[in-house]
């Protein structure tokens, strides 16, 4: 676990940045909040890019920048591997050149990461003599991370690099990071706006609003505060529930997921059982109801008690529920005075099997103490 | 009359002696100017640019005022070196050097402000220092800027003649350049001699011109997806 902290005061003409946070990361730290909020400015203050920056940095024990002492460390000297939202190759190097860039500049006692496994993981081989600007925008990042990787840093800073890519290459790109985490296992700060992302890579999560954080801590407690609703329904969030992979029906394509309490069906996950996951059920895909239903198409009926309701402005109410773990629920207002909710009451939370989707579905790292796929 | 070679060698050594300093000068100069926000940009890039509009007779004019044994600059030359600094080869080099300058420094300006902020933040983020940064991220990837810049400075030195003639006056083997030699030919009535200067002048330009364009081709995809990424 390495320790981070950072008071960071930055102005620009439109934006402030006024952000403090003090995190053990253990695994990977996710930046979260719309676009706008500051997180890819606190991100290079962390990388040493923004030197106008007054506060602090301290990072591991050391001071990397302290507006107050006049004390800075340039970038080049921080030991960060930072990939960048455009990926950033050097277009006159070929991509070869561009992974060894940080490689070659890095004393040899530090170079505990290798290009043959950053090549093998990132399955890099076909790619190597490659020119930068014939490859598509999803290799360009595999290449971005392997050259961030073999300047063999200390914690990789990863600056929403999958916001340029479409769907399609954000699936290419995804997993690789995911194996990267994994198998080099660093330490790492990721920002990003989309919540499906941060939930498959992230342990912890800082929330960053108008250039302010928020609130930070373990994604499953953060995710159900009912007093961060306002920042969480914005992003389109919901709950992050860990299960562990306790069935596959082979005949109707389904894998049951267990929590305390009770077990979700999804569309078959290809994971071994007894795999422990995070899964994100969004707050949109639950439906409240009072009696148990009776025939129906959603698979997944789970009886609870209503914890808390709030009401914001607008037509729409979010309700959490107890169902042995914390659950919400986006419904209309007009429906909480229909079915009489009020903390304390029963309801069935009703959840389409297909909502609980791969792509909302977190491996764990290496450092979770669960066994490994 | 007698063919003598000797303006060719002069040229050809003075476009390469001056390309050299011009570079050594200009690239500075021209990163300089690329990154700085201090306001004496502006007037500084006013000054670099006067060789574009001054007629070479006014520079010229200057140049001899100010590196003249009378002058501020020249009699401190004559002071520590014995010799003066116009009438001599030394002297022809500095005038062509300030006379390229601007065919030099904004080719090299511009390419340094196409490269932007991003590709040396990342250069930055792998370990590199400052003056690494400079050298194998920012003069890489302004390739075809050196190239234009050395085109444009040595062809502009190969031509060389208002300066040249006011600075250095024709005293052969030291400062009577290729024009000067054709102008007297042509002034003497020995045009055979001046068209076979000319018209070799006229070949060597094209060919190296050639040569050039052929070579930056080869950069352009490169370069063009540099431009619009950046």
């Amino acid at each position: 676990m390495i320790r981070l902290n950072v008071s960071a005061h930055l102005a620009f003409r439109d934006f402030t940045l006024d952000a403090a946070l003090d995190a053990e990361i253990d695994g990977v730290l996710a930046l979260f909040g719309p676009s706008g909020s500051g997180k890819t400015t606190l991100l290079r203050v962390i990388a040493g890019l923004e030197r106008a920056a007054t506060g602090h940095v301290r990072f591991d024990g050391e001071t990397w920048q302290d507006s107050a002492a006049r004390s800075f460390v340039p970038p080049h000297r921080r030991g960060i591997g930072y990939v960048f939202q455009d990926a950033r190759l050097f277009a006159h190097l070929s991509v070869n050149s561009n992974l060894l860039y940080g490689h070659r500049r890095t004393p040899a006692s530090e170079r505990r990461i290798v290009p043959d496994e950053v090549i093998r993981v990132l399955q890099l081989s076909p790619l190597l003599e490659r020119r930068v600007e014939a490859l598509s925008g999803g290799e360009k990042q595999r290449v971005a991370l392997g050259r961030a990787l073999l300047s063999c840093p200390r914690i990789l800073l990863l600056d929403e690099p999958l916001t340029a890519l479409d769907i399609a290459r954000k699936d290419e790109v995804l997993p690789f990071i995911e194996r990267v985490i994994d198998e080099f296992r660093l330490p790492a700060i990721y920002v990003s706006h989309a919540i499906d992302e941060v939930v498959r890579l992230a342990r912890q999560i800082a929330f960053v609003s108008a250039g302010r954080i928020v609130a930070c801590g373990p994604l499953e407690e953060i995710t159900s505060r009912l007093d961060l609703r306002d920042y969480t329904s914005r992003l389109d969030a919901g709950a992050v529930i860990p299960v562990t992979v306790i069935g596959h029906d082979q005949a109707n394509q389904l894998t049951r997921l267990g929590f305390p309490d009770g077990q979700l069906l999804a569309p078959h996950i290809d994971l071994p059982l007894g795999t422990a996951v995070r899964v994100l059920v969004r707050s949109r895909d639950v439906a409240l109801s009072r009696v148990p239903p009776g025939q129906t198409s959603i698979l997944n009926v789970l009886e609870g008690k209503v914890v808390a309701i709030d009401e914001p402005d607008g037509p729409q109410a979010h309700v959490l529920l107890d169902i042995g773990v914390p659950l919400w629920a986006r419904i209309m207002k007009i429906s909480v005075r229909e079915l009489g909710l009020a903390p304390g009451v029963t309801a069935y939370a009703l959840i389409k099997a297909v909502a609980v989707d791969r792509r909302s579905v977190g491996r764990p790292t290496s450092m979770d103490a669960t066994p490994r796929p | 009359m007698e063919f003598d070679p000797s303006p060719i060698w002069l040229t050809l050594k003075l476009a390469v002696v001056s390309v050299a300093i011009l570079l050594a000068l200009g690239t500075p100069l021209a990163w300089w100017l690329a990154r700085t926000r201090s306001p004496l940009k502006v007037p500084v890039e006013a000054v670099v640019a006067l060789p574009l509009v001054l007629p070479p007779t006014v520079l010229g004019f200057y140049l001899l005022v100010l590196l003249g044994p009378l002058g501020p600059i020249g009699r401190f030359w004559v002071d520590i070196t014995g010799t003066t600094i116009t009438f001599s080869f030394g002297g022809i080099v500095l005038a062509t050097v300030l006379h390229s300058l601007p065919f030099v420094v904004q080719p090299l300006q511009v390419a340094f402000e196409a490269v932007g902020r991003a590709p040396l933040e990342a250069a930055a983020t792998l370990r590199a220092r400052p003056f690494d940064r400079f050298l194998t991220i920012a003069c890489g990837l302004s390739s075809r800027g050196f190239i234009t810049a050395a085109v444009l400075g040595f062809a502009h030195a190969l031509g060389e003649f208002g300066v040249v003639l006011m600075v250095g006056g024709s005293i052969p083997g030291e400062t009577k350049v290729l024009s000067i030699a054709i102008y007297e030919h042509v002034e003497a009535m020995e045009l055979d001699t001046a068209h076979a200067l000319a018209g070799g002048l006229l070949a060597f330009s094209f060919v190296v011109l050639l040569v050039v364009y052929a070579l930056n081709r080869r950069f352009r995809v490169r370069t063009t997806q540099e431009d619009s990424a950046s």
